[in-house]
């Protein structure tokens, strides 16, 4: 059932004075549950039915862009993990991307495999943590358990990788700090075996469930042209019906030699976005799968940084015994490396959509400029115009699906 | 009526109270023990074995817990809310038969407080009372989500008592009878009604399950919309009064089904066995409440598996869906005793 002949009779210059006295508003967050953040709506309601809402963001305003002008380069790397903290490792592997394009290094084959790897684990688990919750919303806390267990061992995956879980400050700007170990190898390729199955019984939990279905289809639904104009991009793109992936049409980090297939949605809808996610995770199983092919058949099996002294720390006994290297050391960790002017600006495919950085350099030790495009702060400016007309529940199960994460919306 | 009467109906009483607060106690545990197992957890396994003395330790957090009213809150009806909730959810059991007729010392005594004459009725008003504890309550917290809560708890009721009504009447015309006494008797072997109106009882579990304001049907406290819904004001024991109330009904309501539907007590091929019939009585409790636990599960097995209902289609599923179909129910039923037995 749709509300879109309600949406033209909520239009305001529709509502006579004396209609809206009935009308009464109602504070969804910044505490709300169904917010999952600090951001709030000031809804005004008729009954059940939305008929104007408005958003406030900047409860969790840390200025990452400010703090960023007044820290070297790589220290900006755990501002970007907490921008969308569920998948912190896409964001880090964007910023290394961002300054090895001001700078120029060429990475590894290598590395990009091992980035692709680490970038493709990130998405399952930003886009596994949506689809459960969207779940969640819709009263069905089961699904949610049962995936959050995977979600638990990718963070187990990433702990062994770099030592951290949520928050993971991964890599360096020109690789890794350190190769992946065994063990972490032999998680990643368990994770490969076990989660397709998982994933198929959460599925089958949710996708066929008659509710499930009804509280879903055509429920927050957003025409492609509109989702264009306000400059959608991610799966909430996908699901309107445009085949926009920062992977296929500007490749990075050797993408274009991986095979993958896009999924697209049809309305735009709820439903559209969780299939859209669903199938991006199986098709992120399968990029892993053949970055460890690819990885097998490189000779090198211990490159892990690319062959740039300017962000790479020279090993230990290097530094204590050689005067370049502890030179070397020093600039690195005092933020003094030598940067070049320019400015650049480099975009991946985030779990969420495309993730940009515009970075402006001076050849100072900062950068002189920064800003991130964040998608979640473009797909919540469109939020009032999805949900005006529709149901309170509605609007709970269409902000869940959008994946609108706080820390990335106020950055 | 002589005193013994007397003395055994208030020692009754105070049993039945007993069982259905205990019960209703367990299935607190019991509830989160089975979500447990439907997500791969543990459960409450810390205080005493197994987690057991967990509902114990609840309460005695909900005593004693600080009780705050709103000032704006309207504060008389605001304790009168979650106190109708309680004392009608407690009233129903009364004319449930809980097991057959003891004999002691050469005296009958039945396992039922009133044996009324229309004890389905009683029932019906019980269940219906309750739900203005529900919306009393979250009219008087004078906030926004509780108001929306009762709301939606009143349609909800209005929507699922005549479907809930309607699907009853078809086993009043297999029956003939609306005491509950009676229609347990009848069904004695394996004379189960769910066998004679398969429809009718799964009209009545659906409606069952909106009744008792519990998944898919849980609308009206709702936690990711809503907060806590009608409750959202409460805390202390009066919240601890609604969530109790919820699983008193759920047992009550599990016993209704079991009456009506189940054949209450009664076992098929339990007096082929040859036991004395007071053993048989107390095995028949015995397996009333198995019965009772059975469905208690199935509540839980459906809470942790559905998601929940959009308001407008839980309406037209009330309305446009079950309300016809019991309707079709009736005629089928009145069909099919006008056609055989009357000719």
């Amino acid at each position: 059932m749709t509300f879109g002949n309600y949406t033209d009779y909520y239009k305001k210059d529709l509502i006579s004075s004396e209609e809206r006295k009935e009308f009464n508003t109602l504070n969804v967050g910044p505490t709300h549950p169904a917010t999952h953040g600090v951001f709030q709506n000031v809804m005004l309601m008729d009954g059940e039915f939305i008929v104007e809402t408005e958003q406030t963001i900047g409860y969790i305003h840390r200025a990452f862009e400010k703090i960023a002008e007044r820290r070297p380069f790589y220290q900006i790397t755990p501002l970007t993990d907490r921008l969308n903290y569920c998948s912190a490792p896409l964001n880090n592997m964007g910023w290394h991307m961002t300054v090895e394009k001001l700078l120029g290094i060429e990475t590894p084959k290598r590395v990009d495999y091992l980035r692709i790897v680490v970038m493709e684990l990130a998405r399952i688990s930003d886009h596994l943590i949506c689809n459960s919750v969207i779940g969640v919303d819709s009263g069905a806390l089961t699904g949610f358990t049962y995936l959050f267990q995977d979600r638990e061992f990718i963070y187990e995956i990433f702990e062994e990788i770099c030592g951290s879980r949520l928050t993971t400050n991964m890599g360096r700007i020109g690789g890794f700090e350190r190769n992946f170990s065994e063990k972490a190898w032999d998680k990643i390729k368990y994770f490969l075996k076990k989660y397709p199955s998982k994933l198929q019984e959460f599925e089958n939990l949710l996708a066929r469930n008659r509710i499930f279905m009804d509280r879903t289809i055509n429920v927050g639904s957003f025409p492609a042209d509109r989702a264009l104009a306000y400059g959608f991009t991610g799966p909430n793109l996908r699901a309107c019906g445009v085949d926009y992936d920062v992977r296929v049409m500007n490749p990075y980090c050797s993408y274009e030699e991986f095979d993958f297939i896009v999924p697209i949605g049809q309305n735009g809808d709820t439903y559209d976005r969780f299939m859209v996610r669903q199938e991006e995770m199986r098709q992120s199983l399968s990029i892993i799968q053949q970055a460890i092919d690819k990885l097998d058949l490189l000779e090198d099996k211990d490159t892990y940084f690319a062959k740039d002294p300017r962000f790479v720390l020279p090993p230990k006994e290097k530094v204590y015994n050689n005067m370049e290297a502890l030179i070397w050391h020093f600039k690195i960790v005092m933020g003094e490396t030598d940067i070049p002017v320019g400015e650049v600006y480099h975009s991946i495919e985030a779990a969420n959509g495309e993730l940009g950085f515009y970075l402006v350099s001076d050849g100072g030790r900062t950068p002189s400029r920064l800003h991130f495009r964040r998608p979640s702060f473009i797909y919540y400016q469109a939020y009032p115009e999805m949900v005006t007309g529709s149901m309170l529940s509605d609007a709970v199960l269409t902000m869940s699906s959008m994946n609108v994460i706080a820390g990335e919306l106020d950055a | 009526m002589d005193l013994t009467l007397y003395i055994y109906k208030t020692i009754f009483l105070f049993i039945i109270l007993l069982v259905t607060l205990v019960v209703a106690m367990y299935s607190t545990y019991g509830e989160r023990k089975v979500a447990a197992f439907m997500q791969d957890r543990r459960g409450p396994n810390r205080a005493g074995p197994f987690g057991l003395l967990q509902p114990i330790a609840d309460g005695v957090k909900m005593f004693m817990k600080e009780e705050i009213i709103p000032l704006s809150a309207n504060k008389k009806l605001f304790i009168l809310g979650p106190s109708i909730a309680m004392t009608t959810a407690m009233l129903t059991g009364v004319v449930i038969p809980w097991g057959g007729i003891i004999t002691i010392a050469g005296r009958e005594f039945s396992m039922q407080i009133a044996d009324l004459n229309i004890g389905i009725l009683y029932v019906f008003a019980m269940v219906s009372i309750g739900v203005y504890g529900i919306m009393i309550g979250g009219w008087a917290s004078n906030n926004k989500y509780a108001l929306l809560g009762s709301i939606r708890a009143a349609s909800q009721m209005i929507s699922y008592e005549l479907a809930m009504g309607l699907s009853i009447v078809g086993l009043i015309l297999t029956t003939g009878s609306l005491s509950l006494n009676e229609i347990v008797a009848q069904q004695h072997g394996m004379h189960w009604n769910v066998f004679y109106q398969p429809l009718g009882f799964l009209i009545f579990l659906v409606c069952a399950f909106a009744e008792t304001n519990r998944a898919p049907f849980d609308l009206p406290e709702c936690e990711t919309e809503l907060i806590g819904g009608y409750h959202t004001e409460y805390s202390s024991m009066k919240l601890g009064f609604y969530l109790f109330a919820e699983y008193i009904n759920m047992f009550i309501s599990s016993a209704v089904i079991a009456t009506l539907y189940f054949g209450g007590y009664n076992m098929p091929f339990i007096d082929q066995i040859g036991l004395s019939p007071n053993m048989v009585t107390l095995l028949g409790t015995f397996f009333f409440f198995m019965k009772i636990f059975f469905f208690i599960f199935l509540f839980m097995w459906i809470r942790w598996t559905l998601p929940r209902f959009r308001y407008d289609q839980l309406m037209n599923l009330g309305w446009k869906k079950l309300m016809p179909l019991a309707i079709f129910n009736i005629m089928a039923t009145g069909a099919y005793y006008y056609f055989t037995e009357l000719t």
